[in-house]
């Protein structure tokens, strides 16, 4: 016998095509609210005008984030951290009680990826149309049809870019500029990029996304147990499956599974949810809304693949255990956790004095002698008016006895102001210690003393 | 330009480089095929066998990926030919951060050098009653004056206090613009061993004390300092007023540049001063000194 001829395999597959056939029913519609909702908020919201600007504004060129009522200053950085922290508390919570929720739902790769596919069915017809387009020759009604599809999601993903741009600079200077195509470099980079981006993910890349490049889907597992819920095959009543028998509605092999494979039809994934719970699975219960049409077809009751969890599948729990199963310590340290942090926000977003001061001592003098023995130190007062309104304050110094301001102790700053004011204490002589004294400097708006700032600086008495 | 002394050194960084970008490719295509003999194991495996009865299952990566890691090497090549980055290979864009750092500094200056321009047409005293003027000289003066004048302009031991009318050099606009432009060196010569011993020195000082009506002065001790004195006459004049011309302080006012002790005066006395302000006009360039020295006039003059 020859030795064996040696065989190449590739190490790398070319991806398998999927044609999601499209699903009707509860979760359908729950999806495509969560698509009207965050769509409605992230197309409308920087056409919002608040006290003659733009509401939602990040503004990179003066560093200054406007939110409606709030202008965040570089210095409120942390709120962006908080932010973030915030965001995993409510993933580590969201998914521990039901899953990948987030991803079906909300994601904005599903959420795009169903727009797209949406365009996608109004023009190239349902999916069996699709796959039978996809597998004809070259011919004048292909070209066309996906021409159409390709300029449409074009104009959709362009519009992303445009409004995703129009949060960084003023969306209605880049509308009029878009009339003339007269965005600056960085403008058109941005627009394209992101216009590129969309397109491609929600057009090409697609559950790709979800399997191969999304960190959240590798760690998720970490927060799932047995009372999580998830999209769910009930094996024990579906199986045997098999082909419908005309009079039960049940299969001929006597399961409730009459293995329509309308489930992995409609999967936007492409797996088949009967093989159990898999990490592709996105939680979008497509597959539930298509089954459950099914049982109604054939007068079986609803419910063969559905939200539940892995414990009630294994001991036939009621939905009422199910969501006494919530409360469990997990889920309570997340929402103890997710708390703990909303409060805390909110009470700093609260309790927060938009003036900001820094009190720098001039570093060349060590404090000279003036008339009279009086020692003086020079300062300068680096002061941030983080309102948008102009403002007068009155600068107060105290920690020394005597201690006054030399220089003018009133300044005026416009909105979003920074100045660097310098000024001169005096303390009478013989005041303080030889070397440095701790003392304060007090800033206070004169129109509204709630607006009152205090540093601690060093004054140095000569030797 | 090369950033290294020894070519070695050049060679080394751009051997290993291109050895990298090499290595990345020949593996990255190496590993996307794996010979396997024909019915070996079962389907779905690479036919790698270990300890026994452990296999590798085939579970590929998509293709895409691979072609978008190719696509990040010939990214990479592309850079390596454009930017520097090659040893001491300028890249064909001939970019680098200092020519960068200038174009930025040309782009601001013709963004804001019309501004500077329209006050260098301007009298100084005209500027300095301008508000906008007033606010950019500030912002100049904290920037590049604060360091020894101090924030206030009030000076310090050695710096002169800027805001009083007391000017070694002259106070008028001009007289400063020329100032900060071209910068002044003040020297007091040691006049030690030219006055005489420790007491002509001490007597020297009191009486030099004694031309600003100072407290602090001996009557006896300045009369015998008073004939002495001539030797200082030259530059400080016979009252002792100075000479703003050659930078010569007034003895006869009570403002001090080291301070106005007997001791601090006889160690001037004995040791002589060196003082410089650096000239600015270089660097800063004429429109903006112009502004600055609007800025500092209006610190001891008013302007409305």
């Amino acid at each position: 016998m020859n030795a064996p001829e040696p065989q190449v395999i590739r190490m790398y597959e070319a991806r398998q095509e999927i044609y999601p056939r499209e699903a009707k029913g509860r979760y359908a519609s729950l999806r495509w609210l969560c698509v009207w909702l965050t769509q409605l908020a992230f197309y409308g919201l920087p056409w919002l005008t608040w006290n003659g600007r733009q509401a939602v504004l990040f503004d990179l060129t003066t560093r200054k984030f406007y939110l409606f009522g709030l202008v965040l200053w570089p210095q409120d950085f942390i709120y962006l951290a908080a932010l973030l922290i915030i965001c995993a508390w409510l993933l580590f919570l969201v998914t521990a009680v039901a899953g990948r929720v987030w991803c079906g739902f909300a994601c904005p790769q599903t959420v795009y990826t169903e727009i797209f596919l949406w365009i996608e069915r109004k023009i190239e017809g349902p999916r069996s149309a699709r796959m039978a387009l996809a597998k004809q020759g070259p011919s004048l009604r292909k070209f066309s049809k996906r021409t159409a599809k390709h300029l449409a999601w074009g104009l959709v993903a362009l519009w992303t870019g445009f409004t995703f741009v129009g949060y960084f600079t003023p969306i209605k200077v880049l509308g009029a500029e878009s009339f003339t195509l007269a965005f600056g470099p960085w403008e058109w980079f941005w627009v394209l990029f992101y216009a590129l981006a969309t397109y491609g993910n929600a057009g090409w890349l697609r559950e790709q996304v979800c399997k191969y490049m999304c960190p959240y889907a590798r760690f998720q597992s970490s927060m799932f147990d047995r009372d999580t819920l998830i999209v769910t095959y009930d094996a024990k009543r579906g199986e045997p499956r098999g082909k419908v028998a005309k009079d039960t509605g049940l299969s001929v092999n006597g399961g409730s599974c009459i293995d329509c494979t309308m489930c992995v039809q409609v999967c936007p994934t492409g797996i088949d949810i009967r093989n159990g719970l898999q990490y592709e699975c996105i939680g979008c219960a497509a597959c539930v809304d298509a089954c459950n049409s099914v049982m109604d077809k054939v007068e079986q009751p609803r419910g063969l693949i559905r939200y539940s969890t892995d414990r009630a599948l294994a001991t036939g729990m009621s939905a009422q255990d199910i969501r006494r199963r919530a409360m469990r310590p997990r889920v309570l340290i997340y929402t103890a956790g997710l708390l703990l942090v909303v409060i805390a926000v909110a009470s700093s977003l609260v309790l927060r004095t938009p003036l900001k001061m820094d009190v720098i001592r001039d570093r060349g003098s060590m404090g000279r002698e003036v008339d009279g023995g009086a020692i003086e130190n020079v300062y300068r007062l680096q002061i941030m008016n983080t309102t948008e309104q102009p403002h007068r304050y009155r600068i107060v110094a105290a920690g020394l006895p005597g201690l006054v301001l030399a220089t003018t102790d009133e300044v005026t700053l416009a909105g979003t102001e920074t100045r660097a004011v310098p000024i001169r204490l005096r303390a009478p002589h013989g005041a303080g210690q030889a070397g440095s004294n701790k003392i304060t400097v007090q800033l206070t708006a004169l129109d509204d003393p709630a607006l009152t700032v205090k540093e601690t600086a060093v004054f140095i008495v000569p030797r | 330009m090369s950033d290294f002394t020894n070519n070695f050194w050049n060679l080394y960084i751009v051997v290993l480089t291109v050895l990298g970008v090499l290595g990345c490719a020949v593996l990255l295509y190496s590993q996307s095929k794996y010979k396997v003999a024909k019915h070996n194991g079962p389907v779905g495996t690479t036919g790698h066998v270990w300890d026994e009865d452990l296999t590798e299952l085939n579970t590929p990566m998509p293709r895409w990926w691979m072609w978008m890691f190719y696509l990040t090497i010939v990214f990479g090549i592309a850079y390596l030919f454009l930017y520097p980055g090659l040893g001491s290979y300028a890249g064909k864009l001939g970019w680098n951060s200092a020519k960068e750092y200038k174009a930025e500094l040309a782009k601001a200056d013709s963004e804001y050098g019309p501004l500077f321009e329209k006050y260098r047409q301007q009298d100084l005293k005209a500027v300095a009653a301008d508000p906008q003027a007033h606010a950019i000289g500030e912002r100049l003066f904290l920037t590049y004056c604060a360091q020894c004048h101090g924030s206030d302009a009030r000076g310090n031991k050695g710096f002169p206090n800027l805001t009083d009318k007391d000017w070694l050099h002259g106070g008028a606009p001009e007289t400063i613009k020329q100032t900060i432009m071209n910068g002044r060196h003040g020297v007091m010569p040691a006049m030690g061993a030219a006055l005489g011993s420790d007491k002509d020195i001490e007597n020297v000082a009191h009486y030099v004390l004694s031309l600003s009506g100072s407290a602090a002065s001996d009557p006896i001790k300045s009369v015998f300092g008073k004939s002495k004195f001539s030797a200082c006459m030259a530059c400080h004049g016979a009252g002792g007023v100075g000479n703003q011309a050659m930078g010569a302080p007034n003895l006869s006012d009570k403002t001090w540049l080291y301070g106005g002790s007997a001791e601090t005066i006889m160690e001037t006395i004995r040791k002589g001063r060196d003082n410089t302000m650096p000239a600015f006009g270089d660097f800063l360039g004429e429109s903006k000194v112009h502004v600055l020295s609007a800025y500092v006039w209006s610190l001891s003059n008013e302007t409305k």
